[in-house]
């Protein structure tokens, strides 16, 4: 059952609101970047990769 | 038996088979989080003594189970390697990192901030806290050596050392609770015998334990991911996983 009678009250959790919501944001912010960072490094060493690659077939053919 | 060993020292074969199980991991970490999120913020009852701050324990137990837990997966990663030479074990311990530092530093800072309703403070020198203080120094001590040899494997031999010398500290903060009667109350649930903790209360936080263990291994599978395709750029199948179709 929801514990609050409205959405105010929610939000301001008894006086609470900062502190807890403080402590969700930042962790749930960190985590997601935890989360997205290797696969956006992922995409920048294989398009390194690809540059080399291609700079390598250029060279040789050239 | 020694062949499954040999493949799963393999980081072609590693790579190939984590990636299947990605989008799982992915799907049930953030169903388990949100839910456990939404339970815990909005449905689970009000602490009677330290009234909505408890709902922080949503995030700082799960966070701190896995600070210490993956600091067991990093010790044995490092002894793997260094006893049997396994590349792979060595990219696991380099990947499981900062991934520990970041989940010890999120269990000290929700701490922190539940400790001033709680406890008019948000920093105290109390055993609990300094210990858990020094396994996030023990994370960014091996972030900084895996980063400062010029060769790998004098690189992974330092820090599965140090990452081994370390495991020490693991059990301090597990006991310091009891050992030294300070601030930080004992722990809300024990392997032997049932939590002290309402059933209502409970449920939610088994939901993110168990959503955080789901987080961690899809982030440490990434990591060792990133970790094989920084290191194996040279060889042909890696080559061809960058190739232009």
């Amino acid at each position: 059952m929801f514990q609050f009678e409205s959405f105010d009250a929610f939000i301001v959790m008894g006086g609470h609101g900062p502190y807890v919501w403080g402590a969700y944001g930042l962790s749930l912010a960190i985590m997601g970047w935890l989360a997205l960072a290797p696969l956006r490094r992922q995409r920048v060493l294989l398009a390194e990769l690809r540059q080399r690659i291609q700079a390598q077939r250029q060279r040789g053919e050239g | 038996m020694w062949q499954w060993f040999h493949k799963l020292g393999s980081p072609r074969w590693f790579y190939q088979i984590s990636g299947k199980f990605l989008p799982w991991l992915a799907l049930a970490s953030v169903v388990l989080i949100v839910t456990g999120v939404v339970w815990g913020l909005a449905f689970a009852p009000e602490d009677a003594r330290q009234g909505n701050s408890f709902r922080i324990i949503y995030i700082h137990v799960p966070a701190s189970f896995l600070a210490l837990a993956g600091y067991y997966v990093m010790a044995a990663a490092g002894a793997v390697g260094m006893i049997w030479k396994m590349k792979l074990a060595d990219m696991v311990m380099v990947a499981a990192a900062p991934l520990g530092a970041a989940l010890t530093f999120i269990a000290l800072f929700t701490g922190a901030v539940w400790g001033k309703p709680t406890w008019g403070t948000y920093w105290i020198w109390d055993a609990r806290i300094t210990s858990m203080l020094v396994l996030l120094f023990l994370y960014i001590g091996i972030i900084a050596l895996s980063r400062s040899f010029s060769t790998r494997e004098t690189s992974a031999r330092a820090c599965a050392i140090l990452a081994l010398v370390g495991t020490v500290n693991i059990p301090i903060i597990y006991k310091s609770v009891d050992w030294w009667y300070t601030l930080h109350q004992p722990a809300t649930i024990k392997l032997s015998g049932a939590p002290s903790m309402h059933p209502d209360m409970f449920k939610p936080l088994l939901v993110m334990i168990l959503g955080f263990y789901c987080f961690y291994a899809l982030v440490l599978l990434l990591n060792t991911r990133t970790e094989i395709l920084l290191r194996e750029g040279r060889t042909s199948w890696v080559k061809e996983l960058a190739q232009p179709k």
